[in-house]
């Protein structure tokens, strides 16, 4: 009897061993959503490594250059792939930069206001339309794919509409002498770390101009944005309740309403949360190019989904990650600064954009279905 | 201060000229499963929502512990413990079983403000709560889609009992499953009861309610047509009682015309 057992409690440990032994390294990997755009990362890095590694691509000013693009999308494409976890789409992503751009520009240069005070109106501003988009979503029922779609023409009808009646024109320039002594433009507007690449140049490690500084003065606002948002959306997603309550809200409405999460509330949230990101991209170009624009933004809405998705999102919701949609963005912004110096005409980037989605989206639906199937 | 846990005391509701439930009487003492029967379009979708404060009842009264209760939302229901399993088990299945279990009500650690998810504890009460039922969670962060089905109903049955509930409203437990899943389900059900629960069974399968069931209260039309304590009533009388009996009775008999028929020819 006591033999009998102990053989079973030996068996049943030898048991739970095996069964922690199953879930090898590879698939816990595997069930990343950001995998497929960390692998992709890489694979586009060998790439030009290969293909323009002796063009100046990698040089400090080189690298600068790409990271500088993938920062401007991953900045909104974090806030997209959060919405996307949330269930919802934001379409209006592009318009609101846009506009965004404007509310920065004509109370500034047209009524006098000080730089600070249009940036805090632009951002006003943003959360009003995102809480329009998300009460609109929450209280019809509709897809925000509609409602948004209808907010991308409102939004841009209104940026064309408004800077023309004003200024007469379609740009909105003379914001660069607003910068300096601002009180919050800096934010937005500052490279960082010059010691660094005043230091690295005059040890002659990186390229320098010809009076002697270096070509490459400092990070870029965008990029500290980027890092600093991807570091904050993975922290709310991974390590919060309301981290929890999108990833619900997006898995199964109703059973998250039915279990307490207070599902409305998310998804407005989530919406503004574009919206914001929406206006960060705006000051940033807005500052970094001294003017406004009423085109600003075009299309942007679709690589923000695009490098989303390529990061994992799926796109019913419930699933993704923020690490993910940012590699999604540094792809995107590797290739489409690194196809320059290579051969390739850069009319192909396009084509590459939209192959990489297709395989990513290709790749996730075979990861949700390994993810969710009975073992 | 009666006996009963819950009572719901004749509860109507209407949907304009619909009449959706009409006089439901229920009354649950701890520890009771109480079985409710009926057929589909019955109305206990709309029992089950008015238990669980999706719905307001027209006429009748909810008491709680000798107090009158009136529920404004599904929250108060559920702030007062009455727990509700819907059918779909409000589980998302590419979450794991941890963010399943706490969805809605994660612990959390830290400073105001700067709050987080106590993920580790939230992972060890998890795998305590599973453990308990005899579902070993070999890894409290797996995807509750690769769970069964059964293991899935006891999640989140556990869940609801592990947040308060004195009286469990579930709504078909055993509906999709296999004999053998359905019969852990149905293990766990009586294993909650015994330990002072009250159990509402909403279902239309007799075979799994009546060997679990204390009382059965079966609904047909919207109306109640009693409720009935195991030693009064038979498993047949109840599978005849919840179909509408005469129908089955016609049924048989144009049966049996057409075999006579039949046999003529």
């Amino acid at each position: 009897m006591s033999l009998k057992s102990k053989s079973i409690s030996s068996k049943s440990s030898l048991n739970e061993d095996e069964r922690l032994k199953k879930i090898s390294p590879l698939r816990v990997l595997l069930n990343r959503p950001e995998l497929g755009a960390l692998g992709g990362s890489i694979l586009v890095f060998i790439f030009f490594g290969i293909v323009a590694g002796d063009t100046g691509m990698f040089s400090a000013y080189g690298m600068l250059n790409f990271l500088d693009v993938s920062a401007n999308l991953g900045i909104i494409a974090i806030a997209a792939a959060m919405l996307m976890i949330g269930g919802e789409f934001d379409l209006s992503i592009g318009s609101m930069i846009g506009f965004a751009g404007i509310c920065i520009a004509i109370p500034a240069i047209y009524w006098g206001w000080p730089l600070w005070m249009s940036i805090v109106f632009a951002f006003a501003m943003a959360v009003l339309v995102g809480y329009f988009n998300g009460i609109m979503v929450v209280k019809t029922g509709l897809p925000s794919f509609i409602v948004t779609l209808a907010m991308l023409f409102i939004l841009r009808g209104l940026t064309l509409a408004i800077t023309r009646l004003i200024t007469g024109r379609t740009q909105v320039p003379g914001l660069r002498v607003l910068i300096e002594d601002d009180p919050l433009a800096w934010l937005f507007a500052t490279d960082t770390f010059k010691w660094l690449f005043n230091w690295l140049g005059s040890l002659k490690l990186i390229e320098l101009r010809t009076d002697g500084t270096p070509l490459a003065t400092g990070i870029p606002p965008s990029v500290i944005w980027f890092i600093a948002l991807t570091l904050f959306a993975t922290w709310i997603l991974m390590k919060t309740r309301y981290g929890n309550w999108i990833f619900a809200s997006g898995g199964d409405k109703v059973g998250a309403t039915n279990v307490g999460v207070p599902v409305g509330r998310v998804k407005i949230s989530l919406f503004i949360g574009t919206a914001v990101a929406s206006t960060i991209f705006a000051c940033i170009q807005v500052l970094d190019a001294g003017s406004a624009d009423t085109m600003r933004g075009t299309l942007k809405e679709l690589e923000a989904i695009a490098a989303a998705v390529v990061g994992g999102c799926l796109l019913t919701g419930g699933y993704g990650s923020a690490i993910g949609a940012a590699f999604g963005a540094i792809i995107f912004g590797t290739v489409s600064m690194g196809i320059f110096y290579t051969d390739v005409d850069t009319d192909w980037f396009k084509v590459f954009l939209g192959a990489m989605m297709l395989i990513a989206v290709v790749f996730n639906n075979y990861i949700r279905k390994k993810v969710t199937e009975s073992k | 201060m009666s006996d009963y846990l819950v009572q719901f005391n004749n509860i109507s509701k209407f949907f304009g000229k619909v009449i959706a439930l009409k006089d439901v009487t229920m009354r649950l003492k701890k520890g009771e499963i109480m079985c409710l029967l009926g057929d589909n379009g019955a109305g206990k979708s709309t029992l089950i929502k008015t238990l669980a404060g999706v719905h307001k009842p027209d006429e009748g009264e909810i008491i709680f512990e000798d107090n009158k209760i009136v529920f404004d939302s599904p929250k108060d229901a559920l702030d007062i413990g009455i727990g509700t399993v819907y059918q779909d088990l409000a589980l998302v299945p590419l979450m794991s079983v941890t963010r399943n279990f706490f969805m809605g009500r994660e612990p959390q650690k830290g400073i105001p403000f700067l709050k987080t998810f106590d993920v580790e504890k939230a992972n060890k009460i998890a795998a305590d709560r599973m453990g308990q039922i005899g579902i070993d969670v070999r890894d409290p962060s797996q995807a509750v889609g690769t769970m069964s089905g059964g293991e899935r109903q006891c999640l989140a049955i556990s869940r609801a009992i592990y947040f308060g509930a004195k009286v469990l409203v579930l709504d078909e437990p055993t509906s999709a499953l296999g004999v053998h899943q359905a019969s852990m389900v149905l293990k766990y059900i009586v294993k909650a009861a015994s330990e002072g629960l009250a159990v509402i069974l909403i279902t239309h399968n007799v075979h799994h309610a009546y060997p679990v069931g204390n009382s059965f209260t079966v609904l047909n039309r919207g109306k109640s047509m009693g409720t009935f304590q195991k030693k009064d009533i038979s498993r047949e009388k109840l599978l005849s009682m919840m179909a509408g009996g005469e129908e089955l009775d016609k049924l048989e008999v144009e049966l049996q015309e057409m075999d006579r028929i039949h046999n003529k020819n």
